[in-house]
């Protein structure tokens, strides 16, 4: 009986409540060098969100004792706007972006070349300006648009996405209102071949549910790959055709 | 939370100056573009987005019932708050505020409160015990200079699009903020004799003075900061408050237009 009820709420006629398919992402907006100041950055709408990110480096690391001798170190912030959701945040980290500004990193991490940068940073800076639920893996696809956008050695791009369960039924990229009521959310990241470099999930899941909720994942972070390289190749593939006519004589 | 500067980018600005033009063409009085976009964010009462040149500052207001201060008990409260995040300059460090960051939010909020756009009478719900509080919220998003401009300019064109969210908190329907006035900073800096508006950030960086005027619809002077480590003679203050006037009415008429 309960399952019932969870699915009309949640389901009109085999759609969700703005009427996607179980299986389809929110609509997505990318758009590469939007910050003047930034080395690279990158501007994300998926759904509600509304995530801006920003890569500064590589660059001399303050403090000095966090350098290391063989590799850049990679330093990512994750940070919400305090007008970014239905109440008031207080501004400045908590522990909830201590811990998301973490998995990102270490979801990036693995594809940057730090080798190539012994004693010196990779900073990257992830502010939402507004959140719908997938706050995280919009910062992950902003951020990884934003290191390649500045030029950033990188094995290859991150792609992120969730999946999750409502009613019962998974479905990909929750909103809002199933993330709140839903059963379980898995954020997934992961590198075009299939490398997976971030993993989380709270909720319930069968053993079977997370293999589909996980391949889920996966085709939705696929679909991402490909608006992120549309996004870097409608950049950068304009710039070549241009002929080179400025030199700034005076920097 | 100083931005470094090469010597020979300095001479070149000098120079320039010593000729009567600037590094990106403008007049010393001419602003840079400006663009305000409203509404872009929906989670907030009311936001803006304001450009001035490649400067980019996002404005968001978020209202709540809250207790009043003591000594007003009638009057709703304002707070204004500026987060300078890291993404905005490879000067800005995370972490809590800076004095840059804390002045720049008192200056805006300055402008506010001083020209009295919001009446905090019509904010009292139930007197000493509820009244409506105002987050004013900017968020920098790109330093390219005069953020102070961007940020006085993104808090007001907030303020008109703000709804307040009375249903919300059961309080009645919502209805849009009554804001009265619209109070315009102007900044410009100084360098020997000359005066600069709306200075980019080489400019900033190589200045030693810096003054934000304040108007409002009528023509007064509703708020004035300085600052920086140099001196203004009487003439030049004179100077750039007459220019600051007449600025602040070109821009005012941005809103119209939003």
């Amino acid at each position: 009986m309960e399952e019932c009820n969870d699915n009309i709420s949640f389901f009109k006629e085999g759609l969700r409540l703005d009427s996607r398919r179980p299986d389809e992402l929110r609509p997505i907006k990318i758009e590469a060098g939007v910050l003047a100041r930034a080395d690279g950055s990158c501007y994300i709408e998926m759904g509600g969100n509304k995530v801006i990110a920003a890569v500064y480096g590589p660059r001399e690391v303050h403090p000095r004792h966090l350098q290391e001798v063989t590799r850049a170190i990679v330093r990512y912030r994750y940070n919400m706007a305090s007008f970014s959701v239905e109440e008031r945040k207080r501004p400045g980290p908590d522990r909830r972006s201590h811990e998301i500004s973490k998995v990102s990193r270490e979801a990036l991490e693995p594809v940057i070349l730090t080798s190539y940068f012994p004693r010196s940073v990779i900073d990257v800076f992830v502010e939402v300006l507004q959140a719908d639920a997938g706050t995280r893996t919009a910062g992950i696809n902003a951020a990884s648009v934003a290191l390649a956008d500045a030029g950033i050695p990188m094995k290859s791009m991150i792609s992120a996405c969730a999946a999750g369960k409502v009613g019962d039924t998974l479905v990909l990229d929750p909103m809002k209102e199933e993330d709140n009521f839903g059963q379980a959310d898995m954020p997934v990241a992961m590198t075009p071949n299939g490398d997976i470099t971030l993993l989380q999930m709270d909720g319930r899941f069968t053993k079977d549910e997370f293999s589909q909720a996980l391949e889920m994942a996966m085709k939705g972070c696929r679909e991402i790959y490909e608006l992120q390289r549309k996004c870097l190749i409608g950049k950068y593939a304009q710039l070549e055709t241009e002929p080179f006519l400025e030199v700034q004589v005076c920097d | 939370m100083t931005n470094v500067i090469s010597e020979i980018r300095k001479d070149y600005i000098y120079n320039l100056i010593l000729k009567g033009e600037r590094a990106d063409g403008r007049t010393f009085d001419e602003y840079r573009d400006i663009s305000i976009q409203t509404n872009l964010i929906s989670k907030a009462e009311g936001s803006a987005l304001v450009k001035i040149g490649s400067s980019q500052v996002l404005a968001g207001i978020k209202m709540q019932p809250g207790e009043p201060y003591p000594d007003a008990p009638n009057r709703g409260v304002i707070i204004t708050n500026a987060e300078l995040v890291p993404l905005a300059s490879p000067t800005f460090e995370p972490g809590p505020p800076t004095e840059v960051g804390i002045e720049l939010a008192r200056v805006v909020d300055r402008g506010v409160r001083e020209s009295k756009a919001v009446n905090l009478e019509t904010l009292c719900l139930v007197p000493g015990k509820q009244v409506w509080i105002i987050f004013i919220d900017v968020h920098i998003l790109d330093n390219c200079g005069n953020i102070l401009d961007a940020s006085s300019l993104g808090a007001i064109a907030a303020l008109l699009t703000t709804k307040v969210p009375a249903s919300k908190f059961g309080l009645g329907e919502d209805y849009p903020l009554p804001v009265n006035d619209i109070p315009i900073a102007t900044t410009a800096i100084e360098f020997g004799d000359v005066v600069m508006f709306d200075p980019d950030v080489d400019e900033e960086s190589i200045a030693n003075t810096r003054l934000t005027v304040i108007t409002s619809v009528n023509g007064s002077i509703c708020g004035m900061q300085k600052s920086g480590t140099g001196t203004l003679r009487t003439e030049q203050i004179c100077r750039i408050v007459d220019v600051a006037c007449e600025k602040a009415k070109e821009i005012r008429e941005k809103f119209l237009e939003v």
